[in-house]
């Protein structure tokens, strides 16, 4: 009988453990059964324990070269195999570069289904219920899997991550990666990194976001301005990426990256419910907008009627004194 | 009143091909060993098919298929009961952006390689006609259409069973361009498990495709970049916004677009049955958000301003 969960983890590049992996052992443990792990990658072996201390009871630990970076046709197989051997009833992976690609694909090899970037779990019975924004976030559909395993992939700071405990062990178990340079028929021929400066987007406590409103490219200023007295990130909506005002590494949303700041605050962006996607957990929206009835309104806790550019000075010039002040 | 809204049916696929009638893989020189199948009668009749396959250096062979959604889904409401989002009034489903952006990708291809024939392929009920039209308006060559009540509400696995299906039939050919996610319900699953279940390399959220001798050379989109990955064809693509808009038909591009063909095929001409479907839509709802909004008022837009600052500061945020 298919039970318990099985979690296919990641580690970040600098080889700490992804921080989604503890939110996907949370959400494992709260259905109930045991939470196997497996980190697949390169170097991944340290990180292991560290998954045992959020709770998982197993990790399988697939440490090879070859698993450096992710690919498709390395990754899958090896995922396909240690989901048949475990036979558990539900997979979680995060929705990141990797669940995104590898999800569907395991889905596929293992004749089952996958409810992608979900937000929300409950089980009943041996049935998962995985809930996913839909409509751009303006909506939700739930989902049941009508076979087994059940898989979904999980929207990065949607659920609580388990309690770390270290003095929790889990049985580590090594395996070879069984697959071969031979087996991968895509070939990684450069990575780029367009790497923001100063405080990443998903890190970020403040995140200042500017959109279509700031008129051109040059509006940026100001919000970095801004963004740097509040020691906070600048992000974008689709439209200025699409434009080329600023970089799509930035972009913020459905399509862009999710974030979860104290305090979000947005420049003519009108809010659209794509743009609303990326910051459906932020609870404290502030928004400057010249249109009083623009729908980025609805969700904001403070809202400025105006044209965005003397607001921002005289809020920039404000927090300087305030911060300076102490 | 039947929607195109209706969950995961919405399945519109582009298909990109080439390759003469009877030219085996091998003379046509792009396109891999395997995939030698010579076209069949279904593919062979059609006047302005039969006239594309008959003109020498046809050679690459490209697929795209996009799902359709509507653009405007700001505006719709949501029916719980019936688990089905409707549109506003007056909103027309058109094709889902970044479908036509696999089309886009494709044309992109075949402005550098002009013999290259683009295919479009589209699982749906008949408003996908339009969306078909609209493709070849854009400058493909010739549409597919698979449009039979069997599949009516198919499921993502569904819909990429029957291209699956329907690909086979249509081989052989060098890429499948796949939107990248429709706008709302394709999870950005159906070009991978095309990709699976045809057992060649995928490569997903493309934003520039360059197609060469046996090999297409992919510019993916990470979170924090960019990333160059290399395939060997025949291989499933699936392209991203960031690739660019998609061009706007010209009005004599239309009016060439009336006489392409869409050929109307249902699942006995791909010579398959309905597949199951594998996953179940339990319920769909607007979930409650409720949050009182403080106007900052103030004499001059720079004092707003400041006002929000002190406001942001006595609640400890900055
Ligand atoms: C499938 C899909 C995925 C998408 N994904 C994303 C995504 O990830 N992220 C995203 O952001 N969007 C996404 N979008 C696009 C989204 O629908 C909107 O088009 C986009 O968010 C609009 O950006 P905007 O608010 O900057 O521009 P607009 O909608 O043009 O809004 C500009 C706003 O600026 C205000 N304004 C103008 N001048 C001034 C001024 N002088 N002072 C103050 N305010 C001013 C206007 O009143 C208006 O409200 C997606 C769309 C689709 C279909």
């Amino acid at each position: 009988m298919a039970s318990g969960t099985l979690v296919i983890g990641e580690s970040t590049e600098d080889g700490k453990l992804n921080p989604v992996v503890p939110e996907l052992i949370g959400i494992g443990s709260r259905l109930g059964g045991p939470v196997t792990v497996a980190l697949l990658g390169s170097g991944v072996e340290g990180v292991a324990q560290e998954a045992g201390a959020f709770g998982a009871s197993k990790v399988f630990v697939i440490d090879d070269a070859i698993l450096k970076d992710y690919q498709g046709d390395s990754y899958v197989p090896i995922a396909e195999r240690i989901a048949k051997e475990v036979n558990p009833a539900v997979i979680l992976m995060g929705q990141t570069m990797m669940g995104r690609d590898l999800a569907p694909r395991l889905a596929q090899r293992l004749g089952t289904a996958v409810a992608m970037d979900c937000v929300n779990f409950e089980m009943q019975g041996d049935k998962l219920i995985a809930e996913r924004p839909c409509y751009g976030g303006s909506a939700r559909a739930r989902y049941t899997i009508n076979g087994m395993p059940q898989i979904a992939t999980v929207r990065a700071k949607a659920q609580e991550p388990a309690e770390r405990d270290d003095s929790r062990e889990a049985e580590v178990v090594k395996q070879p990666a069984g697959v071969g340079e031979g087996d991968v028929r895509t070939r990684i021929v450069e990575r780029r990194k367009e790497k923001a400066e100063g405080v990443r987007l998903e890190d970020a406590k403040v995140v200042v976001s500017g959109g279509r409103g700031l008129g051109g490219p040059e509006g940026f200023k100001p919000l970095e301005e801004m963004a740097d007295v509040l020691g906070g990130a600048v992000g974008a909506s689709r439209a200025v990426c699409d434009l080329g005002w600023y970089p799509v590494a930035n972009q913020v949303g459905l399509t862009g990256k999710v974030v979860t700041p104290d305090l979000y605050i947005a420049v003519g962006i009108s809010g659209a419910s794509q743009h609303m996607a990326g910051i459906s957990s932020v609870k404290n929206i502030v928004a400057i907008n010249k249109d009083p009835d623009a729908s980025i309104f609805k969700s904001s806790r403070w809202a400025v009627v105006g044209d965005w550019k003397e607001i921002v000075s005289g809020f920039t010039e404000k927090v300087r004194q305030l911060k300076a002040s102490g | 009143m039947k929607t195109a809204h209706s969950c995961c049916c919405r399945a519109a696929f582009d298909a990109l091909r080439s390759g003469r009638n009877g030219v085996s893989s091998q003379d046509c020189g792009k396109i891999s060993g395997c995939y030698t199948t010579a076209r069949d009668e279904t593919r062979a009749g059609g006047a302005g098919n039969g006239d594309l396959r008959d003109q020498p250096h046809r050679s690459s062979l490209l697929i795209v298929f996009p799902d359709q959604g509507d653009r405007s889904c700001s505006q719709f409401r949501v029916d719980e009961a019936a688990k089905k989002v409707l549109p506003a009034p007056g909103i027309q489903p058109v094709p889902s952006q970044f479908d036509t952006i696999g089309v886009e990708a494709a044309l992109r291809i075949k402005d550098k390689q002009p013999d290259t024939v683009i295919t479009v392929l589209s699982l749906g009920p008949d408003s996908f006609r339009d969306t078909i039209k609209h493709c070849l308006a854009m400058g493909a060559d010739e549409g597919v259409h698979i449009n039979d009540p069997a599949v009516n509400g198919a499921d993502h696995w569904a819909t990429a069973e029957v291209l699956a299906a329907a690909i086979k039939k249509l081989e052989p050919f060098d890429l499948i361009i796949a939107g990248r996610q429709a706008v709302d319900w394709d999870m950005g699953i159906v070009g991978s498990t095309i990709a699976e279940i045809l057992g060649i390399p995928v490569v997903t959220i493309a934003k520039d495709i360059q197609h060469n001798d046996g090999r297409v050379t992919v510019e993916r989109v990470l979170l924090d970049g960019f990333e160059t990955v290399e395939a060997p064809t025949p291989a499933v693509v699936t392209v991203s916004n960031e690739l660019g808009e998609p061009r706007y038909p010209q009005l004599r591009q239309i009016m060439m677009a009336a006489k392409k063909e869409v050929k109307p095929w249902t699942l006995g001409d791909i010579g398959i049955s309905a597949p199951e479907k594998r996953i179940t839509l339990e319920a769909l709802f607007v979930p409650e958000t409720k949050v009182e909004t403080e106007f900052i008022e103030g004499d001059t837009p720079q004092e707003k301003g400041e006002k929000l600052a002190t406001r942001l500061r006595e609640a400890k945020l900055i």
